[in-house]
């Protein structure tokens, strides 16, 4: 029988991380590399967000559009982007696809151009996308929630800052992928239809010669401002607020996500229901688990008209603090139901697995299948969380409103 | 992978699309409901009594309905279209008929008063959310000027106004009319047993009212080449958009259209990203094409600053004067077939993924078309296929219109 999933590393470091699928008839790949925005130095806040930017600008044989009309032809469905621990590069094809797909990504991460004479152009691009996330009250609200609650560099834009982005040169981008795209760290997720040998071989030659460098983690900075409002003309208030919580690899980790199922996990959940349902307070109202590699946080979100949004704070704060005295089992059952047949229809997709398995393997070192995940989840009690939420009520909220006025702050 | 289709005696129409290796099981019921068959005294009630599906039944409360879907592990949701209403749920093959117990009951709601005049707040939140985002503003007003009279021209959320003014009798009275049985068709792909459902359907829906709808299609002329401005200080970006016509759903050149699309406007690759993303000039600009039942269209989308629109506009304008002039070639065709092939794949294998194809090709043409089906017709769009479309659709003459801190473009 074939196994669940399998793993290989090679000589440098780099983790290749792969389950098979072969019911379905794509193949996706996700690439994790430590060059996350909490290792942009303090004076180019954005730079990995930038390097990522040039990085497709040309690599290997190809100059920039040739690698582009290349993953085209293939039809691969591709995407990339920046978070606080990584920079990830990822995507999907139709199975026959990807070995050569990861052929093209192989340059990118290892052979990049990084042309001097496209920067400007990849300046206007990283602006822009500030600039439009001036026009996204609720996206821009969120940013600056992470970064009133998470100490320096968790809590940095990984987008970057205008200012940053302005002065950024191409010697700086060349550098920091010469620091940060390293196969030490470097975690390639595959699911759907492979060959695992194959696929073995192949990444094994692709990324041989690659050589590891050693980058320390980050230091820490200090806590910011943890309440604070910005200005905004607008119809609509934003709110954010966040509450400190455990990390993925923690004991506590499906406890704590379990709380904050309840509170926003389907359309029965707390805040949907007492927030929009009884009071009609928003359209949109939501809480998520967000995990770094050392801690975790909870982060909520609810967007109103100005002179309502003073209730819709208390509201939900109101929530927030009542989920001390604890949760019910059938809120739970219905958390359980909801996820138990989530974890199913992921065997739908090759892309989500991709993802899935190589964030698990930056986590915990390993793969958690989806029958272990559902184990785990069969044994949650309501009591275990609300024996979590005894030790670690939702407390110390940091709270951002975006705005035409302030809010009182019934902290 | 088997096809079922059957008609009940109410006229309520079930397709489904059967896979017994698929994990799980999606359902919808397609409405024929959307703002094209409201007027102005109730804008906005399609997509306003689609929030109230959820608020209960006389055997059901709100709440019920929310925790019932939880509890059987659905993924559900709903939306509201020009033309349609959906409502869908993705549960396990065991949940089946819980699942269509619920969507069925859900779908003779009570619409209690106290609960209009409640989720009316949430309705004009919604509106609000949309008004602090820029270039919603520019999409409904950009369809109402390239339409002009015709109904594709309303816009799904309505007003505020038009919602305030709105009354749950006049609410009720839609219903009656737009939520008949033979209005209605009930799809349902992956793993379906589908006498199962036949059976539970017909029993659930008997009592469901058998009207004969009425929806008037109609030729319209649009207003191309008006351009307006819409000053809104407060916005960063300045948003551009450009529709010009386009196939409609029965018009076999939409696969043309697609490719057509992808060629010049896909985000990525396209000639719009070379000329104008890739070189910084704009933060996005694309080309889609949307097919409604007597129209279709080809939309723009440019967001850049303020102060570079005009050029960036003259750009695109440019590109499309370019292949109207001298069309595609085989390189760019071949990789938007690649492209669109991979994406009508990956976007098939889960069947909540098919579930919106199978309604939406059942509500449009009364077909049912495979996977391979539109690969194939996808594969056999030759370049001389795509001029026709630019001949019979020219992409320069288009309706413009403008949102953000520019005062006129």
């Amino acid at each position: 029988m074939q196994p669940e999933n399998y793993t290989h590393t090679l000589d440098n470091g780099l983790v290749l991380v792969a389950e098979p699928n072969p019911s379905l008839e794509s193949a996706a790949f996700t690439f994790l590399l430590p060059a996350g925005g909490a290792y942009d130095p303090a004076d180019a806040l954005g730079l990995n967000s930038f390097a990522c930017e040039m990085a497709l600008r040309g690599a290997g044989p190809r100059d920039s559009r040739q690698l582009v009309d290349d993953l085209d032809a293939l039809g691969v469905e591709r995407g990339e982007g920046v978070s606080v621990e990584h920079t990830n590069y990822g995507g999907a094809a139709v199975a026959d696809n990807l070995l050569p797909a990861l052929e093209i990504y192989a340059d990118v991460l290892q052979r990049p151009h990084l042309p001097v004479e496209q920067i400007e152009a990849g300046r206007q691009v990283v602006i822009q996308e500030l600039m439009a996330t001036e026009d996204e009250p609720a996206h821009k609200v969120m940013v600056e929630l992470k970064r009133s609650h998470f100490p320096s560099p968790w809590g940095n834009p990984s987008q970057g800052e205008m200012a940053s982005a302005m002065s950024i040169d191409i010697a700086q981008i060349r550098a920091q992928v010469a620091r940060c795209y390293r196969p030490n760290g470097t975690i390639l997720g595959v699911a759907g239809k492979f060959d695992w040998d194959e696929l073995r071989d192949h990444v094994s030659r692709l990324f041989a010669a690659w050589e590891s460098v050693e980058v320390p983690r980050p230091a820490e900075g200090p806590t910011n401002q943890r309440v604070r409002h910005i200005m905004h003309e607008a119809h609509q208030t934003q709110i954010g607020i966040a509450y400190a919580s455990v990390p993925y690899s923690h004991e506590d980790y499906f406890c704590a996500w379990g709380a904050v199922g309840v509170l926003s996990g389907g359309m029965s959940a707390r805040l949907f229901t007492e927030v929009r349902e009884k009071r009609g307070l928003c359209y949109s109202v939501q809480a998520s688990h967000q995990t770094l590699k050392d801690r975790g946080a909870v982060l909520c979100y609810a967007g109103t008209s100005a002179d309502r949004a003073q209730e819709t704070l208390d509201v939900t704060l109101a929530e927030l603090r009542r989920l001390a005295e604890g949760v019910r089992p059938e809120e739970l059952d219905r958390l359980k139901a909801r996820i138990k047949s989530g974890l199913i229809m992921q065997h739908e997709s090759s892309s989500s697995r991709s993802s899935s398995i190589a964030r698990d393997w930056f986590h915990l070192g390993r793969v958690r299948t989806l029958d272990e995940l559902a184990a785990i989840i069969d044994r949650l009690s309501s009591d275990d969380i609300n024996a979590y939420l005894e030790r670690r009520a939702p407390r110390d909220f940091t709270v951002v409103t975006l705005g035409p006025e302030p809010l009182e702050m019934p902290l | 992978m088997k096809f079922r289709s059957q008609q009940l005696a109410n006229g309520l129409e079930i397709v489904a699309e059967c896979d017994d290796q698929a994990h799980s099981t999606a359902l919808g019921f397609f409405v024929k409901a959307g703002s094209r068959d409201e007027d102005d005294t109730v804008a906005g009630v399609s997509h306003f009594l689609e929030h109230m599906m959820f608020k209960g039944t006389p055997t059901r409360s709100a709440d019920d309905v929310n925790r019932e879907f939880d509890e059987m592990g659905a993924h559900y949701n709903a939306y509201t279209t020009e033309e349609n209403t959906v409502y869908y749920a993705a549960v396990l093959p065991e949940q089946q008929a819980a699942a269509l117990e619920l969507l069925a009951d859900m779908l003779r709601p009570s619409l209690r008063a106290d609960d209009f005049d409640m989720e009316k707040k949430v309705i004009i939140e919604e509106i609000g959310m949309y008004e602090d985002q820029p270039p919603y503003c520019a999409d409904e007003q950009c369809k109402a000027d390239h339409f002009g009279s015709h109904p594709l021209g309303r816009s799904v959320l309505g007003t505020e106004q038009s919602i305030t003014e709105l009354t749950v009798e006049q609410m009720r009275n839609y219903f009656e009319r737009q939520y008949s049985a033979r209005n209605i068709v009930l799809a349902a792909a992956g793993h379906v047993d589908f006498e199962a459902l036949v059976a539970q359907t017909e029993r659930a829906t008997a009592h469901w009212n058998d009207v004969t709808p009425q929806r008037q299609t109609e030729s319209y002329r649009t207003t191309r080449g008006a351009c307006r401005t819409m000053n809104k200080s407060s916005s960063t970006q300045q948003y551009v958009l450009l529709l010009s016509d386009g196939p409609a759903a029965d018009d076999d050149a939409r696969y043309a259209a697609k490719i057509l699309a992808t060629v010049l406007g896909d985000d990525q690759g396209s000639r719009l990203y070379w000329e104008l993303v890739d070189p910084g000039l704009a933060e996005h600009c694309s080309l889609s094409h949307y097919d409604y039942l007597d129209a279709g269209l080809m939309m723009t989308y440019l967001s850049c600053p303020p102060e570079s629109a005009a050029d960036n506009l003259r750009r695109v304008q440019a590109v499309y004067a370019a292949v109207e002039a001298s069309g595609i070639d085989d390189a760019e065709l071949a990789r938007a077939k690649s492209k669109i092939s991979s994406r009508v794949v990956l976007s098939s294998e889960r069947p909540r993924g098919r579930l919106f194809t199978l309604g939406g090709n059942w509500l449009q043409r009364r077909e049912y078309r495979t996977v391979r089906d539109d690969i194939d017709a996808v594969a056999a769009i030759t370049a001389d296929d795509v001029a026709d479309v630019l001949r019979r659709f020219p992409l320069t003459t288009s309706t413009i219109v403008t949102v953000g801190p520019l005062e006129s473009l």
